[in-house]
């Protein structure tokens, strides 16, 4: 297959033409109002998954009463066949950290928290230096801020903003009910911006390149670039930043291997795209959007075990507390291997998606939600890999 | 108050920010199902029975967990509510050892009351694995857990964490091994559990239930060869009625010995006797310790404050919780015990019995008394002194399984020797009452006067405030009282162990010097014990502590001195309060227990 590709790689996040120090030196000469309206301008969306403006979310939270705020950059990157912050973390962890104090300036907080991934913990010396470090310029520049580490307790749940809150107040890593949101109540109850390690990079940039040039990329709805972790059946797995808004069918000349049978978006939270659909299929908010995770699968693969695997994390990642989720992950695993050994008929299937909708519906946070995402696109594209 | 307007059901509701849409809807008396909700306790939002459809909102919501706002429209019918309702319900009963007929709750399970309203079609999901490999644990004398049962509601966590301040029962693992477990899944019995039973009041389901003694209860009745007795606690008699359909808050007493004289009962004695004689007993310590420190200058830590000791959930927390102030407890035995300590001598020797042949049965608001009933301290008549405890809920289990019509019963007295009681003893059932009790006898007996509260009513020392706090100044003692002249008592009132906690923690901090703090373990006092009629909340519990005090202003005796029953106790047979003999067979000892 030729190459006629057209993923527009970039190179913004580990770029080094520009002094991390001078970013954020830059960015605090400016009207404070004034540069959370060019975050908003340029449509720059959390990068952790969910998509929520990143411009809005600060506004918030600037705006929430009180003087105690906190700042939580969520490094617990635990989405199956992610692996992007990994690499923003070993390679410009100092632009992370200016990010959380740029954001810190404009809201008000004096304290931040990264909270690491427990299975990074062999990053833990490297991080600590480069906070350290950070922390001393925030001191040389007057920037009444400061950033501290907790580490994570291993569980994909505590991704979750609001369980990533309880368990950094020594809680079980259990969502909260929401409202009230992060920003007006959460760490301590105080006001708290969290982002994703990513999107506390591409705040800052933004901060000086503005918002024309980073809207310039991507498209309407899904502005600028992000990482992407490529894994699966590919020639060349790894972490790639590409412009947002390409076509899947794009992105799968890139990377496939020529006989790539399915993609995963957006990991075991995200949707199962078959070949037929990748023309159809822009990654984004107009399409199906991620939080990086690109898992493809060539013909070799079972998904029917593709799907055993999702729900066996699933079921064992939910937090348990609430039914939909603790109880419709364990049926959907037993259905699916029910009608694979002939116990229950083929149909079992489709009532097992009217449950994965009142999981969407009536989950509490976006882990029981979002199962429904995987299941439903795998089971209906591959509904006989599923029975036979 | 800032007020909201949202639409429910296309209704208009109006009512205070800061409600939740399940309160809206309430108050507008529309009917959304709920499971983990309870008003007693923190918002959970876990089960989502109650999910409801917010127009313009992606999901569905919570409504015990979601604030009303500003033109909110909600629907709690739509067909995407409805099916959401019922897909919740079979997940739960996928999940669940469905076999109500053989289920202690049949009939008095909420999940049960939910299926039969919302279920109508078989349910085809698949029954979990866990559910073929399931212990019951049933170490504990008040409780039994059954995770079979459980729905993952956490209202016992949160009961018991939240009321009660012990955190025996946590939530562990997660995913589909989450559960409701104990400190390093350890037996009931072997943990810091207090045995109050607010979590089976709480329990939604049949996973946490009380041990129930029907069997042996019926076994000594139907005994040709045993003489039975029982005895009544104070708080029983205004929630016995809930159970056989008398509104909440009807006083049944004369029903109730009825009822009881007609399931087999040899006697019918009255717990409110021995209530009676604590106030002798543990007025008389009282005034011996403030003696002790006022003019002997003993040490006053050890001394005082003196709390209250007939709490038995309270006197195993203090043990585990608060090992370093056991002397500050009461000595006297809770009139259970003292009851059960004197079934087997005076009143078998009253009634020329043997003592070996009597089995004496306790109905208590209460699970923790049969853990209490239970201690190897509790022997003083050479015999068990309480041979079994039945709660509120058991006996009007006995009394349906008898087939007596309870509203027709007629109304009868308790039975002679230990059977009459005074107003201040009823009042122990209500958080307050054994203060004002004691207050009642011991201020007379210092000054030769009533306590100066119109009607006899200390009305400072009652209500439902967490914890209250009192001063009454002594003034015109009589002359062997003269070291009391002017002095200010002060004096305390805990109900539901976080708050005994909180005094306690104060008293410990140096922050709150009192001189007696009464503390029962339940909130409400013992009218919410753990043993009482199923559903609990703050209304019901109010009900209950006025008719307690209907009952007290009915009595023609106010006052615990006065029981002609309990001064020809101690004329025949105990001689003194504090005497030697009251001692023996009265007043215990308490024991440091491990912390977790
Ligand atoms: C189950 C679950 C796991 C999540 N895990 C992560 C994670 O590992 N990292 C992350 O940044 N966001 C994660 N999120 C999203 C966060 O809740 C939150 O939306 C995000 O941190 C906000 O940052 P952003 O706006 O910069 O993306 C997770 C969400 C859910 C429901
Ligand atoms: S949806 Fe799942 S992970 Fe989220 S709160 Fe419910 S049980 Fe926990
Ligand atoms: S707990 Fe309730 S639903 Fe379950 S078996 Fe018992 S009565 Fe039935
Ligand atoms: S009986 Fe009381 S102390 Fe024991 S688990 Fe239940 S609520 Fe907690
Ligand atoms: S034991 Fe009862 S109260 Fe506790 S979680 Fe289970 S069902 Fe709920
Ligand atoms: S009653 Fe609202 S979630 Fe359980």
């Amino acid at each position: 297959m030729t190459n006629t590709s057209t993923v527009r790689k970039t190179d913004l996040i580990f770029g080094r033409s520009l002094d991390t120090l001078t970013l954020l030196r830059n960015a605090m000469q400016r009207d404070k109002d004034g540069l959370i309206q060019e975050l908003i301008d340029s449509g720059l969306r959390g990068r952790g998954g969910a998509g929520f403006p990143t411009g809005l979310k600060w506004k918030f939270a600037k705006g929430a009463p009180g003087n105690e705020k906190y700042i939580i950059c969520n490094a617990d990157e635990g989405e199956p066949g992610t692996f992007k912050d990994r690499v923003i973390l070993e390679k410009a962890a100092d632009k992370v950290f200016a990010g959380m104090g740029l954001c810190g300036w404009l809201t008000g907080a004096t304290k931040g928290f990264i909270y690491l991934r427990n299975e990074y913990i062999w990053m833990r010396n490297h991080i600590l230096a480069q906070m350290n470090d950070m922390n001393e310029a925030f001191r040389q520049m007057k920037l009444d801020f400061s950033i501290g580490l907790k580490m994570g307790s291993g569980a994909y749940v505590c991704g979750e903003e609001t369980a990533l809150i309880e368990s950094m107040e020594s809680k079980r890593g259990e969502p909260r009910n929401k409202p009230p949101f992060p920003a007006i109540a959460g760490y301590e109850d105080k006001p708290t911006v969290v982002n994703n390690v990513e999107t506390w990079v591409y705040a800052l940039l933004i901060s000086y390149i503005g918002a024309d040039v980073f809207a310039a990329y991507g498209t309407e709805q899904s502005t600028g670039s992000k990482l992407f972790s490529v894994s699966g059946d590919t020639p060349k797995p790894g972490v790639y930043e590409l412009e947002m808004g390409m076509k899947l069918s794009d992105f799968v000349a890139e990377f496939g291997d020529g006989d790539t049978k399915a993609v995963q978006v957006g990991g075991a939270s995200g949707f199962c795209v078959p070949r037929r659909k990748f023309d159809q299929v822009i990654i984004g908010f107009e399409g199906i959007p991620t939080g990086g995770s690109m898992m493809l699968f060539n013909s070799h693969r079972s998904m029917y075990h593709v799907l055993h695997n999702f729900l066996e994390f699933f079921m064992e990642e939910s937090c348990g507390q609430c039914t939909p989720c603790r109880v419709g992950c364990q049926q959907l695993l037993l259905g699916i291997e029910a009608v694979k050994s002939k116990t229950k008929p083929a149909q079992y299937l489709d009532t097992l998606m009217e449950f994965t909708e009142t999981m969407r519906l009536a989950s509490k946070c976006g882990l029981g939600q979002s199962v429904g995402n995987a299941f439903n696109s795998i089971v209906n594209e591959f509904y006989e890999e599923m029975i036979y | 108050m800032k007020t909201v307007r949202l639409t429910i059901d296309k209704k208009v509701v109006e009512v205070q920010a800061g409600k939740t849409i399940l309160d809206a809807a309430r108050i507008a008396g529309i009917h959304i199902p709920t499971l983990c909700h309870h008003p007693d306790l923190c918002v959970a939002g876990n089960c989502r029975v109650c999910v409801v459809e917010q127009v313009g909102v992606r999901t569905l919501q919570a409504s015990c967990a979601v604030p009303v706002a500003d033109g909110m429209e909600i629907i709690t019918n739509s067909a995407k509510v409805q099916q959401a309702r019922r897909h919740i319900l079979e997940l739960l009963l996928s999940e669940h050892r469905s076999d109500c007929v053989n289920c202690y709750k049949n009939n008095h399970c909420e999940l049960q009351d939910l299926a039969a309203k919302y279920i109508f079609t078989p349910v085809t999901l698949i029954p979990l694995p866990a559910l073929q490999h399931y212990t019951i644990d049933s170490s504990s004398p008040s409780i039994i857990k059954d995770d079979s049962k459980c729905i993952r509601c956490q209202r016992c966590v949160r009961t018991c964490t939240q009321l009660q301040h012990v955190t025996a029962l946590t939530v562990s693992h997660k995913g589909h091994e989450q559960k409701i477990s104990t400190f390093m899944d350890k037996l009931l019995n072997d943990v810091v559990c207090t045995n109050c039973g607010q979590c089976v009041n709480r329990c939604p389901t049949g996973a946490l239930t009380e041990r129930n003694y029907i069997q042996e209860v019926w076994d000594a009745l139907l005994d040709p060869n045993t003489h039975v007795v029982v005895q009544t606690a104070p708080a029983v008699r205004v929630a016995l009625g809930e159970e056989l359909g008398f509104d909440v808050g009807e006083r049944v007493t004369g029903k109730m010995v009825s009822a009881l004289k007609t399931l087999g009962f040899d006697s019918v004695l009255d717990t409110d006797f021995t209530a009676d004689l604590t106030i002798m007993e543990e007025g008389t310590e009282l005034l011996t310790r403030l003696k002790a420190v006022l003019t002997e200058k003993a040490d006053a830590g050890t001394l005082l404050p003196m709390t209250t000791s007939c709490s038995p959930g309270w006197i195993k927390f203090i043990e585990h919780k608060f090992p370093d102030y056991l002397t500050n407890v009461s000595s006297c035995k809770s009139p259970q015990q003292m009851f059960g300590a004197l079934a087997k001598t005076y009143y078998a020797r009253k009634r020329k019995l043997n003592p070996a042949k009597i089995v004496s049965v306790s109905i208590m608001p209460c699970t923790a008394k049969k853990y209490e009933a239970d201690r190897p301290e509790m022997r003083s008549s050479g015999f068990k002194d309480v041979d079994y405890v039945l709660t509120t809920r058991e006996l009007a289990r006995m009394i349906k399984m008898a087939g007596i019509d309870f509203m027709s019963l007629p109304d009868q007295e308790h039975d002679s020797l230990m059977g009459e009681s005074s107003g201040a003893a009823v009042i122990f059932g209500a958080t307050g009452g054994v203060m004002e009790a004691a207050l009642r006898t011991a201020y007379e007996l210092v000054t030769g006067r009533e306590v100066p509260f119109a009607n006899l009513d200390i009305k400072p020392v009652r209500g439902m405030e967490g914890v209250r706090e009192a001063n009454i100044t002594i003034e015109g003692c009589l002359p062997e009282w003269s070291f009391l002249e002017g002095v200010e008592l002060k004096l305390a009132v805990a109900h539901g162990l976080t708050n005994a906690w909180e005094v306690m923690q104060a008293v410990k901090q140096g922050k709150a010097e009192f001189h007696f703090i009464e503390v029962m373990a339940c909130p409400g006092g013992c009218l919410g014990g753990g043993g009482q009629p199923i559903p609990t909340n703050s209304e019901i519990r109010l009900k209950r502590a006025q008719a307690i005090y209907e009952e007290d202003a009915g009595k023609h005796i106010r006052k615990s001195h006065e029981n002609p029953e309990v001064l020809a106790l101690y004329k025949d047979f105990l001689e003194a309060p504090m005497s030697h003999k009251s001692h023996e067979l009265l007043h215990t000892y308490y024991i440091e227990r491990h912390c977790n």
